[in-house]
């Protein structure tokens, strides 16, 4: 299961959608690269986007990126050498932990992040990834970086 | 034979050999995919369900074009066509929000009364319990419930709801206790045979818990009143072994702001929910109309496994309770399915109706009406009208359907009863909008309606042929028959 390193400006990005769309579930795409060359095994999150939560009802549990948005943002991203990675969603007063629906609904290879957001604060984050054997999510290492060391050694492609 | 070329997402390269793009060959996209998954079970997992068809979360798109606007998994390719697989994203929270019950009740002083040393000793392993305790457990000697009807599924309901410790029981039946009632009916006794139900049922209650006030109504509910006995409840609880009761119960539950408690049971079936208008579908927004009378035999004709009603009681019980303390994931808007022989559980989503004519912002229904005449209980000798229009019965609809010039299909049941499950191919025209949408079928083409059992596709087939339409039949028996005689994975509600 890859470790997974982002700066820590994108984590208060996500940070700040949670809490922007709070109560509703925020979510959105990440964008990286993996393998990074220095670090094969690690995944590296270089940016993150917003998506629409078009779930149709409760979107205070639930939440659906529709499959036209991550096409477009798919193909923007793979001309830029930086393919989506993952997703991101945010649980509103629930733990940073996938649900069984999460996991119902997760595909292999992917990354998910998700954020616990309550009305006043955001806290916890973890990320997890599809385990495809087995169909369960196993938790990652998540490895959040200060601004200094995130130069990001990516060739552009 | 086309080749076209698969785009494969991206998490599902590594199954793929680890290409993006793979050359398949095949006729449709269907087939294509087909192939495509059949290369490797993971693929297969996670493009289709294990019923075999494509997952509601996996998108895919012929040239840029979403499929399902086009003819689904039967859209031909042609050579060189592009077909994408694209993920839908979806996830969410493990628990919904809580629901607290407005309890219409005593006041405060109420409230801060105690529990006897008995009590707290009767009640202590609710009070153990962290979503219970004593809060909880006032709540419940305050809440009044209502149960409707004191057989099958009322009596282990009420024998539960009192000793959890229900303040007040309403029961309502006028039926004496016969012998054939004691192969379910735990409430009663062999000595009870002959005696009304609710004499019977007050004393075991009074024996089990004293504490219960039991609030006996034998009467026939009718329109008249049954807006008068259920009013000064917080929950009722539906009972009833007859459409005409079930539909007049959920009408004044649903005008008077009051979630129901819906359980039913057929041979080895049954069906649980909790109808709230306030926050999902009601009994109508499912089941707009009833079946046809003579489609539908009670117990004591088609009898039913005695375990059953206790089950199913139970968990009508156990959604009454956690209405009462606002704990818990409540039925609105999910339709448990129980099958006893094969020991299964299955939920149907289900939403509220629209156009519910009683519940909707669209509501035209704003009292009682006439239940017995609404559910079509027949002049003696009357044909039902499903005979009298031309109709067609499942297993050649399929064949007709399988033809090469199939008859065109038409829905004409309620949004919500279309999203639960529908015949591939079919277009849904409810039948309330028939009269407006006629332009959007083609008189000279065979038409074929349908609905869950045949009484709205018949009418609406009357209709068409009325207003000049040549070729129209309904599908006798409906969905149901369908369900029954031809495609078992159909689900029946």
């Amino acid at each position: 299961m890859r470790p997974v390193s982002l700066p820590s400006s994108l984590l208060a990005q996500m940070r700040a959608h949670a809490r922007e769309t709070y109560p509703d579930e925020a979510c959105g795409f990440l964008i990286g690269v993996g393998p990074d060359p220095t670090e094969p095994e690690a995944r590296r999150i270089l940016s993150v986007e917003r998506a629409e939560n078009t779930f149709d009802g409760e979107r205070r549990r639930r939440f659906l990126i529709r499959p036209e948005e991550l096409r477009d943002v798919e193909r923007r991203a793979e001309s830029t050498g930086r393919p989506v990675v993952g997703f991101y969603h945010s649980h509103p007063d629930h733990p940073a932990r996938p649900s069984q629906f999460d996991q119902d609904h997760a595909w292999p290879w992917y990354t998910y992040v998700v954020l616990s957001v309550t009305a006043s604060a955001s806290s916890a984050v973890g990320a997890f990834e599809l385990d495809a054997d087995a169909a369960v999510f196993r938790e990652v290492e998540l490895r959040v970086e200060p601004e200094s060391l995130s130069a990001p050694s990516v060739v552009e492609g | 034979m086309p080749k076209t070329v698969v785009k494969v997402p991206t998490p599902l390269r590594a199954f793929a050999g680890g290409a993006a793009e793979v050359a398949l060959e095949g006729a449709t996209v269907g087939a294509v995919i087909r192939s495509l998954a059949e290369a490797n079970p993971t693929l297969q997992r996670h493009l289709y369900t294990p019923e075999g068809r494509l997952r509601n979360f996996v998108t895919v798109y012929l040239n840029d074009q979403d499929i399902r606007f086009l003819e689904r998994e039967a859209t031909p390719v042609k050579d060189g066509d592009v077909v994408s697989i694209v993920p839908a994203v979806a996830g969410g929270s493990p628990a919904p929000p809580r629901t607290e019950l407005r309890i219409v009740g005593k006041g405060p002083a109420k409230n801060r009364e105690t529990f006897s040393r008995d009590d707290l000793r009767r009640y202590s392993r609710h009070l153990l319990l962290p979503e219970v305790g004593v809060a909880g457990q006032r709540k419940l000697r305050e809440a009044k419930v209502l149960l409707v009807g004191a057989g099958g599924l009322g009596a282990p309901a009420a024998l539960y709801l009192a000793a959890a410790g229900v303040g007040e029981i309403g029961l309502v039946d006028f039926d004496a206790v016969d012998l054939s009632n004691l192969q379910r009916q735990v409430l009663y006794t062999t000595q009870d045979v002959g005696r009304p139900k609710l004499a019977a049922a007050k004393a075991r209650i009074e024996a089990l818990n004293p504490g219960v006030k039991v609030v006996p109504h034998e009467v026939r509910l009718s329109s008249e009143n049954a807006l008068e006995v259920l009013k000064p409840y917080d929950v009722v609880v539906d009972g009833t072994d007859n459409f005409p009761t079930r539909y007049l119960v959920n009408d004044a539950a649903v005008l008077l702001h009051k979630p129901s408690v819906y359980g039913s049971i057929y041979r080895f079936e049954g069906q649980v929910s909790v109808f709230d208008a306030e926050r999902g579908p009601c009994y109508r927004c499912i089941y707009p109309e009833p079946p046809p009378p003579d489609l539908v035999p009670s117990c004591a004709e088609a009898g039913v496994l005695g375990v059953l009603p206790g089950l199913i009681g139970l968990l009508q019980a156990t959604e009454t309770v956690k209405l009462i303390l606002g704990q818990g994931e409540s039925l609105v808007g999910r339709l448990l399915l129980y099958d006893a022989l094969a020991l299964t559980f299955r939920e149907l989503k289900v939403r509220k109706n629209p156009h519910c004519v009683l519940c909707s912002s669209h509501a035209t229904q704003k009292g009682l009406i006439d239940y017995p005449a609404f559910c079509g209980v027949p002049a003696p000798g009357a044909t039902p009208l499903e005979e009298k229009v031309p109709h067609v019965e499942p297993e050649a609809l399929r064949a007709e359907l399988d033809s090469t010039e199939p008859p065109f299909l038409v829905d004409v049941r309620e949004p919500g009863e279309w999203a639960i499950a529908h015949l591939p191919g079919a277009h849904l025209i409810p039948k309330g909008e028939l009269p407006e949408r006629v332009d959007e079928l083609t008189r000279a083409s065979k038409l074929v309606l349908y609905c869950r059992s045949g009484v709205r596709s018949a009418e609406a087939t009357r209709l068409l042929l009325d207003l000049g339409f040549a070729n129209v039949r309904t599908l006798h028996g409906g969905l149901n028959a369908w369900a029954e005689r031809v495609d078992p994975s159909v689900p029946r509600y």
